[in-house]
């Protein structure tokens, strides 16, 4: 019997099998993911790479629980998440979501009106775990905006915006960082830094990290490259 | 720093991006609260005055000559024109009835003086008798001086306000106009926030004689004992010849039914700007939270539950309502003897009291009633907001 989906998830990693995602669009039946199985290992470092409409992000959404597959399965931390017998609602998918995933996307998502610190710690305001990053400084000066605190998002650079998105993603102290192309809107050397991030949490906070790049340089800091063509993987 | 943060925080500071729609939607509630407020406080306040008026005439009942019963109204509460007149011998015939407690005879004379204003107006006195009329009016107070020294004395008591207009003490004179006249001010009466405060007082006697009318009064006020049948009464005093008998209970229902159709209007106003408000309201925060669609999706992926967010954009709603009633209340407050200046402009009859009763318990009614539409006007785009899945806002940035 699988467990409760509010019960802690043993730091385990993700076993996808078969998953399939068919997208309709009026008569016409999309396959966004083709039979994609793999396994990723707790503390790997996972890219997904791929050109434009390969799937990367519906896989990395299915991965994360952002979203329903059409078929297969997936388990995380030994839990089925969904199977052919099992689909979770949007309510349950968020209490997976919140305990288990960091998610960091290509646009920042900060809120205007609030600063950097309270940016960071607004997932506080919806669900903390009791895990959760004791004091949201050490984050701040991990990730070198320690001295932003009190600026609005409209007074920072794109890196610094993205490494607040950051912030905000691991303050719960999720076991897997989510990051679908988040260098989309940065320049290289900022790309450079916030790739460096990545790697550094991964090798020092053993944080896994799935990250969705058209970048290949960026890609190649992962311990393991995943690519994606039509849906499938490619290698 | 240990600086914490919660759903109502996140709720104000969303409120805060867009700062003009956000103060013209509060701008618009306010509105509302504000006629909302000053109707309910119309409602009591007209009521509660005009029962003051009545109180304050010191009889509840009126015998008056036969005529159109709207006139009689107004005159038992202002004095009118177009006066009838009764034979005094009249008086004996009432007090043969066991309710009466008291009676005072009252003559009404008008005359055209060309000197009041700026083109002339009309001066009222009210003939009244000294041995009976002050008793009945026992709350009036003198500013200076007393009732008359005589009852066929040449004397006038000057109501506060009649007082002031004809700058007048005790001992001026005050001359009637084509009678050539003169009436020695003997007493001027404090301030009653009654019809009698724009009153000239005359002996009854002095009246009748100055305008030719001997034996002759308009009306006849009537207290009567406290446990009397009203009904009982009207019906006797009915048998009289030629008079028509107003009550306190006719005069009220007869001044009520003519204000009534104003007060259709308000409220007919008062409902449409609520319902605008309320519009104001879904729109503003609908459109806050289509702008925000993506934004709301990441707060879901963070872990929010829909009641989180449903919470959120209510709270917005709550926020604006609670700032919009209260600005509408202290403007209602501050604005109180404006807005009384202006019904009394709209209304063919208004009470000498404020016609605007707000108080703390009105305005804490008002502030729920107010807080009621937002929480229902909110409900639409917090329920949009709620169902809201990241999936959708992520999904718009492209594969």
């Amino acid at each position: 019997m699988a467990p409760a989906v509010n019960a802690p998830i043993a730091p385990l990693g993700l076993n996808a099998r078969n998953l399939r995602k068919i997208y309709k669009r009026g008569a016409e039946e999309i396959v966004a993911v083709d039979d994609v199985s793999l396994t990723i290992s707790k503390g790997e470092f996972v890219s997904f790479i791929g050109p434009s409409g390969s799937g990367k992000t519906t896989l990395i959404n299915i991965l994360g629980c952002l979203d329903n597959a059409t078929s297969g399965s997936l388990e995380i931390g030994g839990r089925t998440v969904f199977s052919a017998k099992k689909c979770l609602s949007e309510s349950d998918l968020t209490k997976i979501r919140r305990q288990v995933f960091g998610y960091i996307f290509q646009k920042f998502y900060l809120v205007p009106t609030l600063t950097v610190y309270e940016n960071v710690i607004l997932p506080f305001a919806f669900f903390k775990k009791p895990e959760a990053e004791a004091d949201p400084m050490h984050i701040l000066k991990f990730l070198g905006i320690d001295k932003r605190i009190d600026h609005r998002p409209s007074e920072l650079s794109g890196g610094e915006m993205q490494r607040v998105a950051i912030a905000r993603a691991l303050i719960n102290k999720p076991e897997i960082l989510l990051a679908d192309e988040p260098t989309g809107n940065l320049d290289t050397k900022r790309s450079g830094e916030i790739g460096e991030i990545l790697k550094n949490l991964n090798e020092k906070e053993g944080l896994t990290v799935l990250l969705v790049t058209h970048n290949p340089s960026l890609a190649k800091i992962a311990h393991r490259t995943i690519s994606l063509i039509d849906g499938r993987i490619a290698g | 720093m240990a600086k914490k943060i919660n759903v109502y925080q996140v709720a104000y500071k969303n409120l805060l991006r867009k700062k003009t729609r956000t103060a013209l939607t509060i701008l618009g509630i306010g509105l509302s609260a504000w006629v909302l407020i000053s109707l309910l406080g119309f409602n009591r306040g007209y009521e509660a005055a005009l029962n003051k008026d009545i109180d304050n005439m010191g009889f509840q009942v009126l015998v008056t000559a036969k005529g159109c019963p709207y006139e009689a109204a107004t005159l038992m509460l202002k004095g009118g024109t177009g006066l009838r007149y009764m034979k005094e011998s009249i008086l004996a015939d009432i007090l043969k009835h066991k309710e009466v407690e008291r009676l005072t005879p009252q003559l009404m004379a008008a005359i055209f003086d060309p000197n009041k204003g700026e083109s002339g107006g009309i001066n009222a006195y009210l003939g009244v008798e000294p041995a009976t009329f002050p008793a009945m009016k026992s709350y009036l107070k003198f500013k200076q001086g007393a009732w008359f020294t005589d009852p066929n004395a040449m004397e006038a008591v000057m109501g506060y306000e009649a007082a002031e207009l004809e700058q007048r003490e005790v001992g001026d004179k005050v001359m009637i106009p084509e009678k050539n006249v003169e009436l020695k001010v003997v007493g001027v009466l404090a301030r009653s926030g009654t019809a009698d405060d724009g009153t000239i007082f005359v002996p009854l006697k002095s009246v009748q004689k100055i305008f030719d009318k001997e034996g002759l009064i308009t009306a006849a006020g009537i207290k009567v004992y406290k446990d009397a049948n009203m009904a009982e009464l009207e019906n006797k005093l009915y048998d009289l010849p030629d008079v028509q008998v107003v009550s306190m209970a006719q005069v009220k229902n007869t001044i009520m039914s003519l204000v009534s159709t104003a007060k259709v209007m308000v409220f007919s106003i008062a409902l449409i700007a609520i319902l605008i408000a309320m519009l104001g309201v879904i729109n503003t925060i609908l459109m806050s939270v289509l702008e925000r669609y993506q934004e709301i999706g990441i707060i879901k992926s963070m872990g929010a539950m829909p009641w989180d967010v449903f919470r959120m954009i209510w709270t917005e709603t709550i926020i604006l309502c609670l700032l919009g009633g209260a600005i509408g209340i202290g403007i209602a407050f501050a604005l109180s003897k404006i807005t009384d200046v202006l019904i009394r402009r709209l209304l063919p009859y208004t009470p000498t009291g404020s016609l605007i009763a707000i108080d703390s318990r009105l305005g804490f009614i008002t502030l729920g009633v107010v807080l009621g539409i937002g929480l229902i006007s909110g409900i639409y785009p917090a329920w949009r907001a709620a169902r809201v899945r990241p999936l959708e806002s992520i999904r718009s940035e492209g594969d």
